[in-house]
């Protein structure tokens, strides 16, 4: 087993609540994810939801053309996801400046601050570059009080201006991941 | 040349069609769109023209968002493979109100004819089925086509996936619209959706 370093299964962080409440507020209705440990108390908290729908993916792209669908059929959804699965999606993110909907996605941030897997530095350190080549606007939080604000000025121009935004979560958020034998 | 005993696709397309009534039909990228636009133009078709092996994800947001109405999808063999995760999704899902349709000429028709996966190994249905899709079928004739048609308006006896044998023929393109914010808006507009 692998644990984060801030154990968030024992001590609950509150920003995932945070985030929860926000996309509540927004009336998100599909969660797309492929899991990723920082993103494991928010997944937890819609799988719990009556009003959310959490869709499992095989991988990340699939998530953006779900919600290009879940826009066509009137509804708003967020995709989560870690950064290795931004470079999944590339071709797909086209969906987002064609239909300009108001595509949300949740990024936690790996291959940064103190990352013991090498094999993660490449895909995190283009993250950002990538959003932004694919016409997606990027907000970054790296500490547990301005979660909340962060992610509400992302909700907010995505849903009400149908600008695509993407978040990412710094690792010095969530924690660098501990491998232990 | 076309094999024999092959299907043609527009005739499966618009006989699928004809009594859509409230059916949103998704077309993915390629001769499955203009399949769609040739058996006529319509509110609810969401066409695509790229996005490559999105078109079942596509169809399973918008049958999430609205389950009491019917949701197809129809593709081609090529673009299906693409996406062929989405069938995982979509077997997990198991959205009652959607419909799969792969249009299967074993080949990619668009860039030339080259073969793709289904001339040789893989066995559409049976991964669909593998995935959870219990009623994936075949379905081989034109009567066939017109007694499955009707259950494409089921919204709680899905998801169904149809593979269907066509002939390789390129036909002449029927262009849909390419316009992208007037597809999307339509649909939702067709659906009481207003602009933001």
């Amino acid at each position: 087993m692998h644990a984060r370093a801030d154990a968030l299964t024992e001590n609950a962080a509150s920003w995932p609540e945070d985030i929860f409440a926000i996309l509540q507020r927004f009336d998100v209705r599909q969660v797309p994810y492929v899991p990723d440990a920082g993103h494991s108390q928010l997944i937890e908290r819609v799988l719990g939801s009556p009003s959310m729908r959490a869709v499992p993916l095989t991988t990340e792209e699939e998530g953006v053309a779900l919600l290009a669908g879940a826009w066509a059929g009137g509804q708003r959804g967020v995709l989560l996801m870690q950064s290795s699965g931004v470079g999944n999606c590339v071709n797909m993110l086209s969906l987002t400046q064609i239909f300009r909907f108001p595509f949300l996605t949740l990024v936690t941030m790996r291959g940064e601050w103190g990352e013991f897997n090498p094999w993660q530095v490449p895909m995190g350190s283009s993250t950002q570059g990538v959003f932004e080549l694919s016409g997606i606007k990027v907000l970054r939080a790296s500490h547990p009080d301005e979660v909340r604000e962060v992610v509400e000025a992302a909700a907010g121009q995505a849903y009400d201006a149908c600008t695509p935004t993407a978040v990412l979560l710094s690792q010095r958020l969530i924690g660098a991941k501990v491998f232990t034998k | 040349m076309s094999k024999a005993n092959l299907l043609e696709r527009r005739s499966v397309v618009s006989g699928l069609l004809t009594e859509r009534k409230d059916a949103i039909v998704v077309g993915g990228l390629g001769a499955s769109t203009y399949d769609i636009a040739a058996a006529g133009d319509h509110d609810r078709n969401f066409y695509l023209w790229g996005a490559m092996g999105g078109a079942v994800m596509i169809g399973l947001g918008i049958a999430l968002a609205q389950p009491e109405l019917p949701v197809v999808v129809i593709t081609g063999d090529g673009e299906m493979l693409m996406g062929i995760g989405s069938l995982a999704t979509v077997g997990l899902q198991k959205p009652g109100n959607l419909t799969i349709v792969v249009l299967d000429n074993e080949v990619y028709g668009e860039t030339g004819g080259q073969a793709s996966h289904t001339a040789a190994t893989v066995d559409l249905v049976g991964v669909a089925r593998s995935c959870g899709i219990t009623d994936a079928r075949i379905i081989a004739t034109m009567a066939d086509i017109e007694a499955f048609a009707p259950s494409i308006q089921g919204v709680s006896s899905g998801p169904r996936f149809v593979s269907i044998k066509i002939d390789s023929a390129n036909l002449e393109r029927v262009l849909s619209s390419r316009d992208r914010t007037f597809i999307v808006t339509r649909i939702r507009g067709a659906l009481g959706f207003g602009p933001i």
